[in-house]
Protein backbone atom coordinates (compact mmCIF):
# COMPACT_ATOMS: atom_id res chain seq x y z
CA UNK A 1 0.00 0.00 0.00
CA UNK A 2 3.27 2.38 0.87
CA UNK A 3 4.73 1.65 -2.09
CA UNK A 4 1.31 2.43 -4.37
CA UNK A 5 0.94 5.48 -2.25
CA UNK A 6 4.50 6.94 -3.46
CA UNK A 7 3.48 5.45 -7.02
CA UNK A 8 0.86 7.92 -7.03
CA UNK A 9 2.68 10.61 -5.54
CA UNK A 10 5.58 10.67 -8.62
CA UNK A 11 2.84 10.59 -11.24
CA UNK A 12 0.81 13.16 -9.52
CA UNK A 13 3.81 15.57 -9.89
CA UNK A 14 4.68 14.58 -12.92
CA UNK A 15 0.75 15.25 -14.28
CA UNK A 16 0.79 18.64 -11.77
CA UNK A 17 3.90 19.70 -13.90
CA UNK A 18 3.11 19.06 -17.87
CA UNK A 19 -0.76 20.21 -16.74
CA UNK A 20 -0.09 23.16 -15.21
CA UNK A 21 2.65 24.13 -17.63
CA UNK A 22 -0.30 23.12 -20.09
CA UNK A 23 -2.76 25.32 -18.54
CA UNK A 24 -0.30 28.58 -17.78
CA UNK A 25 0.76 28.48 -21.49
CA UNK A 26 -2.97 28.65 -22.91
CA UNK A 27 -3.05 31.93 -20.76
CA UNK A 28 -4.63 30.33 -17.18
CA UNK A 29 -7.33 28.54 -18.54
CA UNK A 30 -8.28 25.85 -21.14
CA UNK A 31 -11.46 24.20 -21.75
CA UNK A 32 -12.89 25.20 -18.40
CA UNK A 33 -9.57 24.52 -15.84
CA UNK A 34 -7.58 26.86 -14.00
CA UNK A 35 -4.53 25.65 -11.83
CA UNK A 36 -6.94 24.78 -8.82
CA UNK A 37 -9.10 22.48 -10.84
CA UNK A 38 -6.59 20.80 -12.78
CA UNK A 39 -4.86 20.25 -9.47
CA UNK A 40 -8.30 18.85 -8.34
CA UNK A 41 -8.54 16.67 -11.31
CA UNK A 42 -4.75 15.16 -11.10
CA UNK A 43 -5.15 14.32 -7.68
CA UNK A 44 -8.66 12.55 -7.44
CA UNK A 45 -7.61 11.38 -10.07
CA UNK A 46 -4.20 9.93 -8.68
CA UNK A 47 -6.41 8.68 -5.88
CA UNK A 48 -9.08 6.79 -7.41
CA UNK A 49 -6.33 5.29 -9.36
CA UNK A 50 -5.79 2.30 -6.51
CA UNK A 51 -9.91 2.02 -6.70
CA UNK A 52 -10.89 1.73 -10.24
CA UNK A 53 -9.57 -1.21 -12.34
CA UNK A 54 -8.10 0.29 -15.34
CA UNK A 55 -5.45 -2.84 -15.85
CA UNK A 56 -8.37 -5.18 -16.64
CA UNK A 57 -6.75 -7.96 -14.19
CA UNK A 58 -9.30 -10.35 -12.51
CA UNK A 59 -8.45 -13.61 -9.95
CA UNK A 60 -12.22 -14.69 -11.80
CA UNK A 61 -10.23 -15.17 -15.50
CA UNK A 62 -7.39 -17.13 -14.05
CA UNK A 63 -10.54 -19.72 -12.51
CA UNK A 64 -12.27 -19.49 -15.79
CA UNK A 65 -8.49 -21.02 -17.02
CA UNK A 66 -8.09 -23.51 -14.54
CA UNK A 67 -11.09 -24.78 -13.79
CA UNK A 68 -11.92 -23.75 -10.63
CA UNK A 69 -14.99 -22.01 -12.00
CA UNK A 70 -16.52 -25.30 -12.19
CA UNK A 71 -16.79 -24.93 -8.33
CA UNK A 72 -18.44 -21.31 -7.88
CA UNK A 73 -20.98 -22.41 -10.31
CA UNK A 74 -22.31 -25.22 -8.06
CA UNK A 75 -22.42 -22.35 -5.26
CA UNK A 76 -25.94 -21.20 -4.78
CA UNK A 77 -24.86 -17.64 -5.27
CA UNK A 78 -25.00 -15.41 -8.51
CA UNK A 79 -21.22 -16.35 -10.13
CA UNK A 80 -21.52 -12.35 -11.76
CA UNK A 81 -22.94 -10.71 -9.09
CA UNK A 82 -20.66 -12.10 -6.37
CA UNK A 83 -17.13 -11.83 -8.22
CA UNK A 84 -18.18 -8.32 -9.06
CA UNK A 85 -19.35 -7.48 -5.54
CA UNK A 86 -16.05 -9.00 -3.43
CA UNK A 87 -13.79 -6.69 -5.52
CA UNK A 88 -15.88 -3.56 -5.55
CA UNK A 89 -15.72 -4.20 -1.61
CA UNK A 90 -11.52 -4.78 -1.79
CA UNK A 91 -11.67 -1.65 -3.72
CA UNK A 92 -13.70 0.96 -2.15
CA UNK A 93 -12.18 0.20 0.92
CA UNK A 94 -8.77 0.85 -0.54
CA UNK A 95 -9.87 4.44 -0.74
CA UNK A 96 -8.90 4.90 2.78
CA UNK A 97 -4.81 3.77 2.56
CA UNK A 98 -4.86 4.82 -0.90
CA UNK A 99 -7.51 7.01 -2.29
CA UNK A 100 -7.73 9.84 0.87
CA UNK A 101 -3.88 10.48 1.30
CA UNK A 102 -3.61 11.09 -2.50
CA UNK A 103 -6.10 13.99 -2.21
CA UNK A 104 -4.86 15.35 1.42
CA UNK A 105 -0.78 15.51 -0.19
CA UNK A 106 -2.33 16.62 -3.49
CA UNK A 107 -4.46 19.58 -1.07
CA UNK A 108 -1.62 20.42 1.19
CA UNK A 109 1.69 20.59 -1.20
CA UNK A 110 0.03 21.48 -4.66
CA UNK A 111 -3.19 23.02 -3.59
CA UNK A 112 -6.45 22.97 -5.10
CA UNK A 113 -10.27 24.29 -5.64
CA UNK A 114 -12.85 21.75 -4.16
CA UNK A 115 -16.59 22.68 -4.46
CA UNK A 116 -18.42 23.94 -1.31
CA UNK A 117 -21.65 22.87 -1.81
CA UNK A 118 -22.40 19.30 -0.06
CA UNK A 119 -24.30 17.74 -3.16
CA UNK A 120 -21.30 17.65 -5.06
CA UNK A 121 -19.58 15.60 -2.02
CA UNK A 122 -22.47 13.07 -1.56
CA UNK A 123 -23.33 13.40 -5.44
CA UNK A 124 -19.70 12.52 -6.03
CA UNK A 125 -19.77 9.95 -3.52
CA UNK A 126 -22.44 7.94 -5.30
CA UNK A 127 -20.85 8.73 -8.50
CA UNK A 128 -17.24 7.22 -7.54
CA UNK A 129 -18.64 3.85 -6.20
CA UNK A 130 -20.79 3.57 -9.16
CA UNK A 131 -17.80 4.11 -11.14
CA UNK A 132 -15.55 1.87 -9.52
CA UNK A 133 -18.52 -0.62 -10.01
CA UNK A 134 -18.28 0.11 -13.89
CA UNK A 135 -14.69 -0.38 -14.06
CA UNK A 136 -15.36 -4.16 -12.25
CA UNK A 137 -18.18 -4.94 -13.90
CA UNK A 138 -16.75 -3.99 -17.77
CA UNK A 139 -13.73 -5.94 -16.66
CA UNK A 140 -15.49 -9.13 -15.93
CA UNK A 141 -16.55 -9.07 -19.59
CA UNK A 142 -12.73 -9.38 -20.62
CA UNK A 143 -12.45 -12.65 -18.23
CA UNK A 144 -15.75 -14.25 -19.28
CA UNK A 145 -14.22 -13.56 -22.76
CA UNK A 146 -12.16 -16.68 -21.59
CA UNK A 147 -14.67 -19.26 -21.56
CA UNK A 148 -14.14 -19.04 -25.49
CA UNK A 149 -10.88 -17.92 -25.84
CA UNK A 150 -8.79 -19.72 -22.48
CA UNK A 151 -6.13 -16.82 -22.88
CA UNK A 152 -7.23 -13.10 -22.16
CA UNK A 153 -4.06 -11.87 -21.88
CA UNK A 154 -4.50 -10.31 -25.57
CA UNK A 155 -7.72 -8.57 -24.75
CA UNK A 156 -6.68 -7.37 -21.35
CA UNK A 157 -3.42 -5.45 -22.65
CA UNK A 158 -6.01 -4.05 -24.91
CA UNK A 159 -8.21 -2.67 -22.40
CA UNK A 160 -5.64 -1.75 -20.40
CA UNK A 161 -3.93 0.57 -22.60
CA UNK A 162 -8.09 2.34 -24.28
CA UNK A 163 -9.50 2.11 -20.41
CA UNK A 164 -6.97 4.33 -18.91
CA UNK A 165 -6.71 6.93 -22.20
CA UNK A 166 -10.30 7.20 -22.18
CA UNK A 167 -11.28 6.89 -18.87
CA UNK A 168 -9.05 10.49 -18.71
CA UNK A 169 -6.23 9.16 -16.74
CA UNK A 170 -3.55 11.37 -17.94
CA UNK A 171 -5.22 13.76 -19.98
CA UNK A 172 -8.94 14.83 -19.16
CA UNK A 173 -11.38 14.37 -21.96
CA UNK A 174 -12.33 17.94 -21.72
CA UNK A 175 -9.26 18.36 -23.82
CA UNK A 176 -10.15 15.80 -26.76
CA UNK A 177 -10.65 17.06 -29.89
CA UNK A 178 -14.27 16.27 -30.88
CA UNK A 179 -14.08 13.37 -32.84
CA UNK A 180 -11.96 11.35 -29.88
CA UNK A 181 -14.42 12.80 -27.62
CA UNK A 182 -16.91 11.24 -28.94
CA UNK A 183 -15.41 8.12 -29.33
CA UNK A 184 -14.26 8.07 -25.66
CA UNK A 185 -18.36 9.15 -24.80
CA UNK A 186 -18.92 5.62 -27.08
CA UNK A 187 -17.30 3.45 -24.01
CA UNK A 188 -17.60 2.88 -21.00
CA UNK A 189 -14.51 4.44 -19.91
CA UNK A 190 -15.54 8.06 -18.71
CA UNK A 191 -17.78 6.29 -16.50
CA UNK A 192 -15.67 4.51 -14.70
CA UNK A 193 -13.33 7.64 -13.95
CA UNK A 194 -13.58 10.93 -15.83
CA UNK A 195 -17.49 11.33 -14.67
CA UNK A 196 -17.43 11.09 -10.63
CA UNK A 197 -13.83 13.13 -10.71
CA UNK A 198 -16.36 16.03 -12.25
CA UNK A 199 -18.65 15.40 -10.09
CA UNK A 200 -16.78 15.34 -7.07
CA UNK A 201 -14.27 18.56 -8.36
CA UNK A 202 -17.47 20.62 -8.57
CA UNK A 203 -16.57 20.93 -12.70
CA UNK A 204 -20.19 19.69 -13.43
CA UNK A 205 -23.11 20.95 -11.14
CA UNK A 206 -27.03 20.96 -11.08
CA UNK A 207 -29.17 18.92 -13.87
CA UNK A 208 -25.72 17.87 -15.64
CA UNK A 209 -24.62 15.89 -12.88
CA UNK A 210 -27.52 14.05 -12.18
CA UNK A 211 -27.27 13.12 -15.95
CA UNK A 212 -23.84 12.26 -15.37
CA UNK A 213 -25.04 10.00 -13.18
CA UNK A 214 -27.49 8.83 -15.28
CA UNK A 215 -24.84 7.69 -17.88
CA UNK A 216 -23.14 5.93 -15.69
CA UNK A 217 -26.28 4.00 -14.78
CA UNK A 218 -26.98 3.13 -17.83
CA UNK A 219 -23.31 1.86 -18.64
CA UNK A 220 -23.42 -0.38 -15.15
CA UNK A 221 -27.24 -1.47 -16.81
CA UNK A 222 -25.62 -2.49 -19.94
CA UNK A 223 -22.59 -3.82 -18.78
CA UNK A 224 -23.91 -6.26 -16.16
CA UNK A 225 -26.22 -7.38 -18.72
CA UNK A 226 -24.39 -8.85 -21.04
CA UNK A 227 -21.83 -9.78 -18.62
CA UNK A 228 -25.20 -12.01 -17.36
CA UNK A 229 -25.44 -13.12 -21.09
CA UNK A 230 -21.58 -14.09 -21.46
CA UNK A 231 -21.95 -15.86 -18.28
CA UNK A 232 -24.86 -17.86 -18.79
CA UNK A 233 -23.79 -18.60 -22.54
CA UNK A 234 -20.09 -19.58 -21.07
CA UNK A 235 -21.49 -22.03 -18.76
CA UNK A 236 -23.05 -23.97 -21.52
CA UNK A 237 -19.74 -23.72 -22.95
CA UNK A 238 -17.44 -24.72 -20.52
CA UNK A 239 -15.68 -27.90 -20.92
CA UNK A 240 -13.29 -28.86 -17.18
CA UNK A 241 -10.82 -31.16 -18.15
CA UNK A 242 -9.68 -34.11 -15.94
CA UNK A 243 -11.68 -34.11 -12.17
CA UNK B 1 30.82 -24.40 -43.58
CA UNK B 2 33.24 -21.91 -42.23
CA UNK B 3 30.29 -20.63 -40.61
CA UNK B 4 29.75 -23.39 -38.82
CA UNK B 5 33.32 -23.58 -38.02
CA UNK B 6 33.03 -19.94 -36.68
CA UNK B 7 29.90 -20.43 -34.62
CA UNK B 8 31.28 -23.55 -33.24
CA UNK B 9 34.78 -21.54 -32.45
CA UNK B 10 33.01 -18.79 -30.09
CA UNK B 11 33.54 -20.03 -26.62
CA UNK B 12 31.06 -22.20 -25.15
CA UNK B 13 30.24 -19.30 -22.19
CA UNK B 14 27.67 -17.76 -24.31
CA UNK B 15 25.81 -20.41 -26.43
CA UNK B 16 23.71 -21.33 -23.38
CA UNK B 17 22.60 -18.24 -23.44
CA UNK B 18 22.25 -17.57 -26.98
CA UNK B 19 20.61 -21.21 -26.86
CA UNK B 20 17.78 -19.65 -24.22
CA UNK B 21 17.02 -16.53 -26.09
CA UNK B 22 17.02 -18.33 -29.31
CA UNK B 23 14.46 -20.97 -27.88
CA UNK B 24 12.32 -17.75 -25.99
CA UNK B 25 12.15 -16.09 -29.47
CA UNK B 26 10.69 -19.18 -31.26
CA UNK B 27 8.31 -19.91 -28.51
CA UNK B 28 6.78 -16.46 -28.91
CA UNK B 29 6.36 -16.57 -32.99
CA UNK B 30 4.58 -20.59 -32.18
CA UNK B 31 1.32 -19.01 -31.25
CA UNK B 32 0.88 -16.80 -34.06
CA UNK B 33 -2.47 -15.43 -33.31
CA UNK B 34 -1.58 -14.69 -29.76
CA UNK B 35 1.75 -12.81 -30.80
CA UNK B 36 0.01 -11.15 -33.80
CA UNK B 37 -2.37 -9.50 -30.57
CA UNK B 38 0.56 -9.03 -28.57
CA UNK B 39 2.57 -6.89 -31.40
CA UNK B 40 -0.48 -4.77 -31.77
CA UNK B 41 -0.94 -4.06 -28.18
CA UNK B 42 2.15 -2.92 -27.92
CA UNK B 43 2.09 -0.53 -30.73
CA UNK B 44 -1.22 0.73 -29.59
CA UNK B 45 0.84 1.62 -26.54
CA UNK B 46 3.26 3.09 -28.04
CA UNK B 47 0.39 5.54 -29.96
CA UNK B 48 -1.51 6.37 -27.18
CA UNK B 49 1.51 7.70 -25.03
CA UNK B 50 2.13 9.67 -28.34
CA UNK B 51 -1.11 10.68 -28.32
CA UNK B 52 -1.05 11.98 -25.12
CA UNK B 53 1.71 14.28 -25.38
CA UNK B 54 0.26 15.56 -28.74
CA UNK B 55 -3.58 16.29 -26.63
CA UNK B 56 -1.43 18.80 -25.01
CA UNK B 57 -0.22 20.43 -27.81
CA UNK B 58 -3.80 20.17 -29.08
CA UNK B 59 -4.58 23.12 -27.01
CA UNK B 60 -1.78 25.04 -26.56
CA UNK B 61 1.46 25.80 -29.54
CA UNK B 62 4.92 25.56 -26.88
CA UNK B 63 4.83 23.71 -23.81
CA UNK B 64 8.13 24.20 -21.49
CA UNK B 65 9.98 26.09 -24.39
CA UNK B 66 9.06 22.83 -27.13
CA UNK B 67 6.77 23.26 -29.84
CA UNK B 68 5.18 19.80 -31.23
CA UNK B 69 7.85 18.94 -33.67
CA UNK B 70 10.68 19.17 -30.76
CA UNK B 71 9.13 17.35 -28.33
CA UNK B 72 8.77 14.62 -30.70
CA UNK B 73 11.92 14.22 -31.03
CA UNK B 74 12.21 13.94 -27.06
CA UNK B 75 9.44 11.83 -27.34
CA UNK B 76 10.99 9.71 -29.93
CA UNK B 77 14.62 9.36 -28.02
CA UNK B 78 13.07 8.61 -25.14
CA UNK B 79 10.16 5.83 -25.93
CA UNK B 80 12.61 4.30 -28.54
CA UNK B 81 15.63 3.77 -25.94
CA UNK B 82 13.04 2.66 -22.93
CA UNK B 83 11.01 0.36 -25.27
CA UNK B 84 14.21 -1.15 -26.74
CA UNK B 85 15.61 -1.88 -23.03
CA UNK B 86 11.92 -2.82 -21.98
CA UNK B 87 12.15 -5.74 -24.73
CA UNK B 88 16.08 -6.39 -23.44
CA UNK B 89 15.62 -6.45 -19.55
CA UNK B 90 11.73 -5.47 -18.70
CA UNK B 91 10.77 -9.32 -17.76
CA UNK B 92 13.35 -8.42 -14.82
CA UNK B 93 10.22 -6.79 -13.20
CA UNK B 94 8.53 -10.68 -12.72
CA UNK B 95 11.58 -11.27 -10.09
CA UNK B 96 9.46 -10.60 -7.23
CA UNK B 97 6.94 -13.76 -8.38
CA UNK B 98 10.24 -15.58 -9.02
CA UNK B 99 11.26 -14.86 -4.84
CA UNK B 100 7.74 -15.59 -3.50
CA UNK B 101 6.95 -18.73 -5.68
CA UNK B 102 10.57 -19.96 -4.40
CA UNK B 103 11.24 -20.95 -8.45
CA UNK B 104 14.71 -18.21 -8.01
CA UNK B 105 16.44 -21.41 -6.08
CA UNK B 106 16.46 -22.86 -9.94
CA UNK B 107 18.90 -20.38 -11.02
CA UNK B 108 21.53 -21.05 -8.42
CA UNK B 109 21.75 -24.59 -9.61
CA UNK B 110 23.02 -23.17 -13.18
CA UNK B 111 26.81 -22.27 -13.04
CA UNK B 112 26.05 -19.03 -14.63
CA UNK B 113 25.88 -15.90 -12.46
CA UNK B 114 22.32 -15.23 -11.52
CA UNK B 115 21.85 -11.35 -13.03
CA UNK B 116 23.00 -12.75 -16.73
CA UNK B 117 20.88 -15.67 -16.41
CA UNK B 118 17.89 -12.95 -15.07
CA UNK B 119 18.33 -10.90 -18.36
CA UNK B 120 19.13 -13.51 -20.77
CA UNK B 121 15.64 -15.72 -19.51
CA UNK B 122 13.47 -13.86 -21.55
CA UNK B 123 13.10 -11.35 -24.77
CA UNK B 124 10.07 -9.86 -25.42
CA UNK B 125 9.69 -9.62 -29.15
CA UNK B 126 6.16 -8.23 -28.64
CA UNK B 127 7.70 -4.74 -27.80
CA UNK B 128 9.08 -4.25 -31.28
CA UNK B 129 6.27 -2.36 -32.47
CA UNK B 130 6.50 -0.21 -29.48
CA UNK B 131 10.11 0.59 -30.30
CA UNK B 132 9.08 1.01 -34.27
CA UNK B 133 6.88 3.56 -32.93
CA UNK B 134 9.41 5.35 -31.03
CA UNK B 135 11.98 4.91 -33.93
CA UNK B 136 9.39 6.33 -36.35
CA UNK B 137 8.49 9.96 -34.40
CA UNK B 138 12.51 10.10 -33.98
CA UNK B 139 13.22 10.02 -37.73
CA UNK B 140 10.09 12.42 -38.66
CA UNK B 141 11.49 14.43 -35.97
CA UNK B 142 15.10 14.28 -37.16
CA UNK B 143 13.63 15.31 -40.68
CA UNK B 144 11.47 18.34 -39.84
CA UNK B 145 13.18 20.14 -37.00
CA UNK B 146 16.18 22.59 -38.02
CA UNK B 147 18.85 20.78 -36.91
CA UNK B 148 22.77 22.03 -38.16
CA UNK B 149 23.76 18.70 -39.20
CA UNK B 150 28.19 18.25 -38.11
CA UNK B 151 29.89 15.28 -37.09
CA UNK B 152 29.42 16.24 -33.43
CA UNK B 153 25.64 15.93 -33.92
CA UNK B 154 25.95 12.74 -35.63
CA UNK B 155 28.07 11.20 -32.78
CA UNK B 156 25.86 12.60 -29.61
CA UNK B 157 23.11 11.59 -31.33
CA UNK B 158 24.47 7.87 -31.75
CA UNK B 159 26.19 8.17 -27.88
CA UNK B 160 22.71 9.12 -26.91
CA UNK B 161 20.69 6.09 -27.76
CA UNK B 162 23.30 3.87 -26.79
CA UNK B 163 23.20 5.77 -23.08
CA UNK B 164 20.02 6.28 -22.86
CA UNK B 165 18.91 2.48 -23.56
CA UNK B 166 21.95 1.71 -20.75
CA UNK B 167 20.23 3.88 -18.37
CA UNK B 168 16.63 2.55 -18.64
CA UNK B 169 17.95 -1.08 -18.74
CA UNK B 170 19.70 0.02 -15.61
CA UNK B 171 16.53 1.10 -13.87
CA UNK B 172 15.15 -2.29 -14.34
CA UNK B 173 18.46 -3.66 -12.77
CA UNK B 174 18.12 -1.68 -9.64
CA UNK B 175 14.63 -2.22 -8.99
CA UNK B 176 15.14 -6.03 -9.51
CA UNK B 177 17.87 -5.66 -6.90
CA UNK B 178 15.54 -3.48 -4.07
CA UNK B 179 13.46 -6.92 -4.42
CA UNK B 180 15.05 -9.00 -2.59
CA UNK B 181 14.20 -6.54 0.46
CA UNK B 182 10.71 -5.52 -0.73
CA UNK B 183 9.46 -8.59 -1.64
CA UNK B 184 5.84 -7.16 -2.57
CA UNK B 185 6.68 -3.69 -3.06
CA UNK B 186 6.75 -3.64 -6.95
CA UNK B 187 4.67 -0.36 -6.89
CA UNK B 188 7.60 1.22 -5.17
CA UNK B 189 10.21 1.07 -7.92
CA UNK B 190 7.52 0.78 -10.79
CA UNK B 191 6.76 4.78 -9.19
CA UNK B 192 10.57 5.29 -11.05
CA UNK B 193 10.92 2.67 -13.67
CA UNK B 194 7.87 3.76 -15.07
CA UNK B 195 7.16 7.17 -13.81
CA UNK B 196 10.94 7.65 -15.09
CA UNK B 197 9.82 6.59 -18.74
CA UNK B 198 6.97 9.35 -18.54
CA UNK B 199 9.11 11.89 -17.36
CA UNK B 200 11.94 10.89 -19.92
CA UNK B 201 9.24 11.90 -22.57
CA UNK B 202 8.58 15.67 -21.19
CA UNK B 203 10.29 18.61 -21.41
CA UNK B 204 12.11 18.84 -18.13
CA UNK B 205 11.79 22.65 -18.32
CA UNK B 206 8.15 22.30 -16.59
CA UNK B 207 9.25 20.43 -13.77
CA UNK B 208 9.22 21.73 -10.42
CA UNK B 209 12.98 21.80 -8.37
CA UNK B 210 12.10 18.18 -6.69
CA UNK B 211 11.71 16.67 -9.62
CA UNK B 212 14.68 18.53 -11.03
CA UNK B 213 16.27 16.56 -8.21
CA UNK B 214 14.82 13.40 -8.69
CA UNK B 215 14.55 12.24 -12.66
CA UNK B 216 17.01 15.10 -13.81
CA UNK B 217 19.88 13.57 -11.50
CA UNK B 218 19.20 11.11 -9.10
CA UNK B 219 17.65 9.03 -11.95
CA UNK B 220 18.89 10.90 -15.07
CA UNK B 221 15.59 10.61 -16.83
CA UNK B 222 15.82 14.46 -18.42
CA UNK B 223 19.49 13.48 -19.35
CA UNK B 224 18.49 10.51 -21.58
CA UNK B 225 16.32 12.65 -24.26
CA UNK B 226 15.23 15.78 -23.08
CA UNK B 227 19.10 17.63 -22.52
CA UNK B 228 20.40 15.87 -25.69
CA UNK B 229 17.33 17.21 -28.03
CA UNK B 230 18.25 20.60 -26.59
CA UNK B 231 21.78 20.15 -27.44
CA UNK B 232 20.55 18.94 -30.99
CA UNK B 233 18.16 21.53 -31.58
CA UNK B 234 20.61 24.13 -30.35
CA UNK B 235 18.33 25.16 -27.95
CA UNK B 236 19.35 26.82 -24.45
CA UNK B 237 18.42 24.88 -21.27
CA UNK B 238 16.19 26.04 -18.28
CA UNK B 239 18.00 26.76 -14.96
CA UNK B 240 20.28 23.82 -13.89
CA UNK B 241 20.28 21.92 -17.04
CA UNK B 242 22.89 24.07 -19.18
CA UNK B 243 22.56 22.09 -23.25
CA UNK B 244 26.70 20.70 -22.13
CA UNK B 245 24.91 18.54 -20.06
CA UNK B 246 23.92 16.55 -23.31
CA UNK B 247 27.70 15.57 -23.79
CA UNK B 248 27.70 13.88 -19.96
CA UNK B 249 25.19 11.10 -20.62
CA UNK B 250 27.66 8.71 -20.56
CA UNK B 251 28.20 9.65 -16.97
CA UNK B 252 24.44 9.28 -16.01
CA UNK B 253 24.61 5.64 -17.70
CA UNK B 254 27.87 4.75 -15.62
CA UNK B 255 25.86 6.22 -12.63
CA UNK B 256 23.32 4.34 -13.30
CA UNK B 257 24.57 1.13 -14.16
CA UNK B 258 26.92 1.28 -10.72
CA UNK B 259 23.97 2.16 -8.59
CA UNK B 260 21.67 -0.84 -10.22
CA UNK B 261 24.91 -3.50 -9.90
CA UNK B 262 25.29 -2.08 -6.02
CA UNK B 263 21.90 -2.66 -5.21
CA UNK B 264 21.50 -6.04 -6.85
CA UNK B 265 24.62 -6.89 -5.07
CA UNK B 266 22.70 -6.14 -1.82
CA UNK B 267 19.77 -7.77 -2.87
CA UNK B 268 21.46 -11.16 -3.74
CA UNK B 269 23.58 -10.93 -0.52
CA UNK B 270 20.86 -10.66 1.80
CA UNK B 271 18.73 -13.34 -0.37
CA UNK B 272 18.46 -16.40 2.08
CA UNK B 273 16.80 -19.20 -0.53
CA UNK B 274 13.25 -20.26 -0.94
CA UNK B 275 13.23 -22.85 1.63
CA UNK B 276 12.98 -25.38 -0.96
Amino acid sequence: MFGGLVANMTFGFLKVAMLFATVRAAGGTVQGYDVGSMSAYIWVSQGMLGSVNLHGRLDFSERIKNGDVAVDFLRPVNVQMATIATEVGKAVFALIPRGLPSVAIGALLVGMTMPTSPTAYVLGLVSLVIGITVSFSTVYLVAVAGFWLIETRGIQILYMVLSGFFAGLFVPIALFPDWLLALAEATPCPSMMMYPIDILTGRTTGGAAYGLVGVQLAWLAGTLLIGHLLTTAGRRKLEVQGG
Amino acid sequence: MTLTAETDAIPTRFAGYRAVLASRMRSQRSYRSNFVIDLASSGLVGLIELAEVWLLFHQVTVLGGLNFTQVLLVFGLADMCYSIADMVVGHCDTLPKYIREGTLDVFYLRPQPLLLQLMTSDISLRRLTRAGIGLTSLVIALCINDIHWSVAHVALLVLTIVCAIAIFSAMYIWAAGVQFFLIQGAEFTNAFVYGGRYAATQPAAVWSLPLKGLFGFVFPMALAAYVPALRLLDLPGPAGMPNWLAWCTPVAAVWMWGFALIMWRFGVRHYQGGGG
